[in-house]
């Protein structure tokens, strides 16, 4: 138990670095805008995405209605059906903690659980559910120190949410060599690309998503190679 | 600010974003095997889902005006290259936000 600690806890380190600089970042725009602690807790505890808990901000302020705000949820965080879609077989015996690892797969977790595979000589579930919790706690402390003292932070820190890029950077590398098939990491790359010129910035992920499941299914045959995936994915 | 209405809009966001992850885990469950193509697209979509969050980490990243994507580009070559070379992942994450901190509050701005 205290190796799969120890090697959880390591692997969430670039992750603590870019959660409390964006906690902290979502406590002090909450705080700003009249939404002390209480309420950075309340949202970094219960509704835990990074994204769009900064957007909820701006629901807030602006009164927005109930519809428009599950309707902007579902936009800007419908990219989690795909996490859920991937991580169903390595999750399915997951045990007591299984509801907790749904709850909690945000980007960065996912990003650290979804080859399905521990580190050496660490179990799988265990090591995800303290990755889990460990992400949770530092989104925690980062939005409660933002809303409490983010005022007096001095200025410096702009830069270091490219620390969330750096690791899917990474992530995408390691999973590139890990496979001689490059085809869905092009296709990921691409179709997001495309849609992102068609679409901008602020509607791109939909129909990035779709494109991508097209180009997944119509390309099967080349991309299900079997024997591969099992070692590899 | 009414602060009923702001409850229970948390309420709301949190409870569709959780809706969302449980979706997936809640279609295919129990002891049924999960539809075969189910099962690919949960092997192939890790691999293209990381290049769709590269990409929505650059969206606003702005390649035809001042100043053109550098800080970005610059930084995201440091962590290729280096985790290509070295494969540790702190590390790389480290050199690459570092370079990227250096450059956008002291060459760019």
């Amino acid at each position: 138990m205290k190796q799969t600690c120890r090697t959880a806890f390591m692997h969430s380190l670039p992750v603590m670095a870019g959660y409390i600089v964006l906690g902290i970042g979502f406590g002090l725009i909450a705080e700003e805008n009249g939404y002390g602690i209480l309420w950075a807790l309340a949202m970094s505890l219960f509704i835990y995405a990074g994204s769009m808990q900064y957007v909820a901000v701006s629901l807030l302020t602006s009164g927005a209605s109930l519809l428009s705000a599950a309707l902007t949820t579902l936009m800007v965080n419908a990219r989690h059906l795909f996490y859920g879609l991937s991580m169903i077989e390595p999750y399915r015996n997951a045990g007591k903690t299984k509801p907790y690892l749904i709850f909690a797969l945000t980007d960065e977790t996912y990003s650290l659980v979804c080859s399905g595979k521990a580190p050496e000589g660490v179990d799988f579930h265990r090591y995800s559910f303290l990755v889990s919790l460990f992400h949770h706690i530092y989104w925690i402390t980062g939005s409660v120190i933002g809303a409490a003292v983010g005022t007096l932070l001095p200025f410096g820190t702009a830069g270091v949410e490219f620390a969330m890029t750096a690791l899917f950077i990474t992530v995408f590398v390691e999973q590139w060599k890990s496979t001689k098939n490059h085809l869905p990491a092009i296709i990921g790359v691409l179709a997001s690309g495309i849609c992102l010129i068609v679409f901008g910035p602020d509607n791109f992920l939909i129909p990035s998503m779709a494109a991508i499941s097209c180009a997944l299914i119509i390309g099967r045959r080349w991309m299900d190679i079997p024997g591969e995936t099992e070692d590899n994915a | 600010m009414n602060t009923t209405h702001s409850i229970l809009l948390v309420a709301v966001v949190a409870g569709v974003t959780v809706t969302l992850r449980f979706l997936p885990f809640l279609i295919f469950r129990g002891d049924h095997r999960t539809p075969a193509v189910v099962q690919y697209l949960g092997r192939v979509l890790p691999y293209a889902i990381m290049g769709m969050l590269v990409v929505y980490c650059l969206k606003n990243v702005t390649p035809l005006s001042c100043p053109y994507a550098l800080p970005e580009g610059i930084a995201a070559a440091v962590v290729v290259l280096l985790h290509l070379w070295r494969r540790n992942t702190l590390l790389s994450i480290v050199c690459g936000t570092a370079v990227y901190i250096l450059l956008i509050q002291f060459v760019f701005s």
